[in-house]
Formats: C-alpha cells, structure tokens, sequence
C-alpha cells in the first residue's frame, strides 16, 4: 500500500472526529448521538492507524483492535440501555431523559 | 473515744443512706434507724464534752482525716478540729436534734413520705455536724452547703404543693446570693494566707493581715456576706418565713435551732479575722441590730403562728450578730445556744398544736386551747417567759449579757444598738405573749367541727417538749452575769474566742450592769403588761382599736415592710424584663444567625443548581469545554483564553436552561 500523504490522514481524522462530536451535541435522538460517538471512536482509529503507519510502529495497530472490541462491546451495552430506555418512556430522545438533576 | 470523734457525722450520713435506700422496706422503722445513729453520735459528742469540761485548758483535738486536694500551692485536706467551741455546737446540735427526731416520729405519723423525712432529716444532721467540725474552710463550706441543701429538700418537703416547692426555691436561691460572698471570702483568704486551715488561719491572721486594712475588712464583709444569708439577716431575711412551709420539726431543728446559726458559728469561729476589721464589726451590730428591730416588728401582726416564731428567730439571730458585733463573741455564742433550746420548744409546741388542729396555722382559729392541751400550754409558756427574758431563764440571762455588752461598749455605736435592743426586747415580749394569748388562752375560735377532737399530743411529741422546756429554764444557768458569779460559759469559750476578749470593757461596775438588768426587766414586764392587755382582757376591741390608730405602723408591719413586694418590684419583674429581652435577642438575632447560615448554603447552592440539569448533551459540552481550556494552556498559556472559555460555557449554559 502505497504511503498516503500523512498531513491529508491527520486532517481527515479532525474533520471526522469534529463532525462526531457536533452529532453527539446537536442530535436529539440517542441512537444517532451513539453514531457520532463512534464516528469519533473510528476518526481517533484513523489517527491512531496513520501514525503507525508514519513511524512505523505497530503498536499503534494494535491498540485500534483494542479500540474496535471495546467499541463493539458499548455498542452492545448501550443499545440495550436504549431499548429498555424506549420501553419505559416510549422515546430515545436524550432531552427527555434529565430526570437526574439538581 | 476521743480519738473516733471523727465519726460523729459519718453515723448521721450512714442513716440517710439507708433511710433513704431501704426507706419503702423499712417504713416506720426508718425513724428509729434514725435516732439510733444521732443516739451514738450524741454519745460521742457527750464524751468530747465531757473531756473538755473536765479539763478547761485542753487544746484542741485535731483530726486530718486524708489529704483532700493537692494542687500546686492548693492543699486541703479533710481536717476536722474540736475545740471548746466546737463542743457547745455539738451539745446544741446533738441534744436537739435528738429530740427533734424522737418528736417527729410522733409527728410524721401516717405520711407517705416518713422515710424520705428521715432520710433527709438524717443527712442534715450529718451536714450540720460536719458544719461545726470543720477545721477547713473548704470542709466547712460542705457542711454549709450540705445543710443548704438539706434545708431546701425539707422545705420543699410537700412538694406537691406549689407554693411548699417554691420556699424552697426561693430559700436556695437567695442563699446562693450570700454563699457567692462566701465563696469569695474563702478565696481572698487563700490569696492572703496560702492556707485554708481555720486553725492556721486564726493564729496568723495577726501577720498576714494589715489590721484594719482594706484586705481584711473586705474579706470579713465577704464572709459576713454569707453568714447574712445563711442566718436570714437583711436584706437576705426574705426565705426565712417562707420556709415554714416545711414540716413544724425541720423549722424547730434547721430554721430556728440549728441551721440558720451557722452564720453566727461562723463569724465566732473566724474571730480572729473578723476582731481585725473594725469595720465589719460595726456592720455586723448595725445589721443584727436593724434586723432585730425590723423583724420584731413584723412579728407583732402576723396571724400564722409559724410565721411569729419565724419572724421571732428572724430577731434573735439579730440580737446574736449584735452581740458578735460589739466584739462579745461569747455572749452571741451564748445566745446562740439558749434561743436552740426555747425556739426549739416554741417551735415543737407550735407543731404540737397544729397537729391537734389538723394542720390549722391561723392564730385567729385557735384560742382556749390551754385546757385541752396543758403540757404543750406549760411548755411553751415556759419558752415564752425564756425568750422574753424572764428573770432567771435561761434567755434573761444571754440576753440581758447582749445589752449589758453592747451597753458597757463605750461606744456611740454600743449606745445605738442597746437602745434598738431594748426596743426589739420590749416587742418580742408583746408578740410572744400576743401569740400565747391568742392560742391558749382567751374563749375558743377553732372551728365547731374541729374543736370536740382537740386532745393533746402523745407522748413521743410531748416528752421532747418537756425537756426542752425544762432547757429553757435551765439552760442558762452556766451563763450567770458578774453579779452573780460570772460566766463559767464565757470562761469556758475563752480559750477559742480570745480575739474579742480584748475589746469588751471589763471595768464597767456592778452597779451599772445592774441598772442595766433592771431596765431589761421593766421592760418585760412592760411588754407582758401590754399584751396581757391587748390580746388577752380587751382582745380584740383593744387591738382593732390600737391598729387603727396606728394605721400606717400596723400596715408597715403586717405588710412586713413592702420587703417581699420590693424585691418582687424590683429584683423578680426586672429579672423577668431581662429575661424577656434576652428571649427576644435569641429569637431574632442568634436564631437569625442559625437560620441566615442555612438560607445562605441554600442560595448558594441555588446560584449553581443550574450546572446539574440532568442533560447528558451538556455535560458533554462540560468535558468538551474542558478539553479545550487545557489544550489552550497547554499550548499557550493565556489566562484570558481560559477565562474567555469559561464565559463560553456559562453562556452556554444559561442558554440551555432559558
């Protein structure tokens, strides 16, 4: 695979990452602010991925396999957490859900 | 035997302690346990004076029982000291209290409360006799307050009754105020002296102490100061009559015999100090003085016969502070001990009486009782003769040697308080007289129902009365004046009450003290003649017609001088005004500090509720926020920028919460 040009990867990273943490801010729906978290969960694998790649160290690989289960793992719990939110108040809408406040 | 005479108040207290614990168990058996311990304390007292009247000259038998206190230059310990003196207190105490006790066991009979009586009764006695041992201040100060206490449970002795518990507050209360002077006496002693030994204190009072200087002087008014409300002396007087709603044996044994002439012991056991004080000798005759006037006066309108004999003791005591004042010591000491004998006897007549009216006090529902009860009639005439000065009884003697010393003074001051003392003489002769006449003698005014169950009391109450009596009479018989022989009572005391030898005059002839008797006498007779007229063949048209004519003096005394309404005006509604104001000031300003600090965290916590919303897309925008200020000091390091940040977030969030 041929070197990509390593500023372009890095950017693309922060345009992603950014784009995630805007949904997970902006959206109202729980599902969609769970996509954004893992549109930022894949942009910090991106990164992780390119320098590995610019310095040759694989370390960097490995940890985004580590990243990937533990992304799987939350995407498992949370849809849960989210069915049974549903279930209970018939909405996955996050502004609904402030009952713990002061 | 003389070396356990420390055991005297230890046989006192052991039966307060089992009256007291085993009192339900024991029931009518606790007044026995009772006499019995003050029968084996009167026999150690009968042996210590046994062996001080056998030998004069003995010095005195000193016990330390344990080192009490040891603090630094502090040291106390429990000492106790028998010394001629000593031995007239224990005779006083030992052989009234003996018969108050058997007494009472006639006279409680029946009552809910007999062991409890006992028990309180025996721990008195213990408090008492711990009074007069004392060789401490410190130890004294615990018979002193022990009998306080005593006195106070006693008083309050019915204390279902409102006005009985409130005597009883009321005496505690005002005692505090004279104790707080004795406390402070105690204290500016221990300054001078570095010792509290009475004994120690006596013999250097001479070096310690600058004669006549501002240190001495203060220090007797200070222990003058509790001696007033301990022996009811204005313008501590107030509890005294109020604390004849205690049982008729507690005001015979602590309120007339015993308890109230603990400040008089008091000022003859610390003679040394006070004969310094030129001073607070003359406040000490002017207060007696002022204090027999006054309360004689009071005396002659009261209709509660308690409150006569109250008034009566209220007097006496003046009349024995008089003699202390005028440096007659012995005399005061004398007086002291024959008023034990005839106000315990009015004392326990009065109660014998009221048992056989059940429970009636009021002189005007008496009368005509002298043939339903001759020997309480003969004794407390005999009691009566006594403490009006009789010739030949025992109180014609103590207290014509007061007004001969305080005559033979040579003094303006010693000319003042004999006058005031005939004055008082004459009066107590008028009211005791008025109060035997208007129980005894005369047609009957008790009440129809009452009057067919009129009987005289048994014999466990009459016995005390007769011995006490025959007291009265006799008592003073080892007191006789120069003109019969001197007083081998004096003579005897000489040996502890050295100080005020020296400034009693000694030259006056017999020729004066005799003119001086004489005068005494007239004026008993006086005072007889006066109530036999008024209270006895022109009763009452006579009386009703003096008090009208003297309508002011007799409001003055029957109204005892506006004393009580004064300290209630003054002393009570301006403590309760106090109290009022101070109620205020914790109601609104200390409880408006509590309340403001918990308003304050409630605001405060108000200001920042908004941060804990419970959205989690704003606790993100927190971290996120977060994140970026970090970054921002990281990379650059400009507090404006974080501060610029902060504003952002706040914006932010005031914006969400709108």
């Amino acid at each position: 695979m041929d070197p990509v040009f390593f500023p372009a990867n890095l950017l693309l990273s922060l345009a992603i990452f950014s784009l995630g943490v805007m949904g997970v801010l902006w959206h109202r729906n729980a599902l969609s602010v769970f996509m954004s978290i893992e549109l930022m969960l894949n942009a910090g694998n991106l990164a992780l991925i390119s320098f590995a790649q610019r310095f040759g160290d694989s370390a960097g690989a490995g940890l985004v396999l580590f990243v990937m289960t533990v992304a799987a793992a939350e995407a498992g719990v949370g849809l849960a957490i989210f069915i049974r939110l549903y279930r209970q108040r018939s909405t996955v809408e996050l502004d609904k859900a402030d009952e713990l406040q002061g | 035997m003389l070396d356990h005479l420390w055991l005297i108040p230890v046989f006192p207290a052991l039966a307060a302690l089992i009256c007291g614990v085993w009192g339900r168990r024991l029931q009518r058996r606790a007044g026995w346990v009772a006499i019995a311990a003050m029968l084996l304390s009167s026999a150690l007292a009968a042996s210590a004076t046994a062996a001080f009247v056998g030998a004069p000259d003995r010095p005195p038998i000193r016990y330390v029982l344990f080192d009490w206190i040891q603090v630094g230059a502090l040291q106390i310990p429990f000492s106790l000291l028998i010394d001629q003196l000593t031995v007239v207190m224990l005779v006083v105490v030992s052989f009234i209290g003996t018969l108050v006790f058997i007494y009472s066991t006639g006279y409680m009979k029946g009552d809910p409360g007999y062991a409890r009586f006992f028990s309180f009764m025996s721990l008195f006695a213990a408090a008492m006799y711990l009074l007069v041992l004392a060789d401490n201040f410190v130890v004294l100060f615990i018979g002193w307050e022990g009998v306080g206490l005593c006195s106070y449970l006693l008083i309050g002795y019915y204390m279902e009754k409102d006005w009985c518990a409130d005597a009883g507050k009321k005496a505690f209360i005002v005692n505090r105020i004279g104790d707080l002077g004795f406390v402070l006496g105690i204290a500016l002693i221990f300054a001078a002296c570095g010792n509290l030994d009475i004994s120690h204190v006596s013999q250097h009072a001479a070096e310690r102490f600058e004669a006549a200087g501002w240190l001495i002087t203060a220090a007797t008014l200070l222990l003058f100061l509790g001696a007033i409300g301990k022996s009811a002396q204005i313008p501590l007087f107030v509890w005294l009559p109020d604390a004849m709603a205690g049982p008729t044996p507690v005001s015979a044994l602590i309120h007339a015999a015993t308890m109230v002439t603990a400040g008089v012991y008091m000022v003859a056991r610390c003679n040394a100090l006070f004969a310094l004080a030129p001073v607070t000798m003359a406040v000490v005759g002017l207060i007696g003085a002022a204090t027999a006037l006054v309360a004689a006066s009071i005396g002659l309108t009261q209709r509660d016969i308690k409150k006569v004999l109250a008034y009566s003791t209220v007097s006496q005591l003046g009349y024995m502070f008089m003699a202390l004042g005028v440096g007659a010591f012995a005399t005061g000491i004398f007086h002291l001990y024959t008023h034990a004998f005839f106000k315990g006897a009015l004392f326990l007549c009065a109660g014998s009486v009221i048992c056989a009216l059940h429970h009636e006090q009021d002189m005007l529902h008496m009368g005509g009782l002298r043939k339903a009860m001759p020997v309480t009639w003969m004794t407390y005439l005999l009691a009566t003769l006594a403490i009006t000065g009789c010739p030949l009884t025992a109180g014609f003697f103590s207290k014509d040697e007061i007004l001969w010393r305080a005559a033979s003074a040579g003094s303006l001051l010693g000319w003042i308080l004999w006058v005031i003392g005939l004055l008082s003489a004459l009066m107590t002769a008028v009211y005791m007289f008025r109060s035997l006449y208007l129980t005894f003698h005369g047609p009957s005014r008790v009440e129809p129902e009452k009057r067919a169950h009129v009987r005289e009391s048994p014999a466990s109450m009459t016995l005390p009365l007769i011995l006490l009596a025959a007291g009265s009479i006799m008592a003073g018989w080892i007191g006789l004046p120069q003109w019969l022989g001197g007083s081998r009572f004096e003579h005897f005391l000489e040996p502890v009450l050295r100080a005020g030898r020296e400034s009693i005059a000694e030259t006056a002839g017999h020729a004066f003290e005799l003119a001086v008797t004489a005068l005494s006498v007239a004026v008993f007779l006086a005072g007889w003649l006066v109530a036999h007229r008024f209270f006895l063949t022109g009763y009452p048209e006579r009386a009703e017609r003096a008090a009208q004519r003297f309508g002011f003096l007799y409001r003055l005394s029957a109204n005892r001088w506006w004393w009580d309404d004064a300290y209630n005006a003054v002393i009570v509604r301006g403590f309760m005004h106090l109290t009022f104001c101070l109620g205020w000031l914790d109601q609104h300003v200390v409880d408006g500090l509590v309340n403001g600090t918990g308003r304050a965290a409630a605001s405060l916590g108000d200001a920042f509720r908004w941060l804990q919303n419970g959205r989690v897309q704003f606790y993100a925008f927190a971290i996120l926020r977060g994140v970026n200020v970090l970054i921002l000091v990281l990379l650059y390091g400009h507090a404006g920028d974080l501060l610029a940040e902060v504003a952002r977030f706040i914006e932010m969030g005031v914006i969400l919460n709108r």
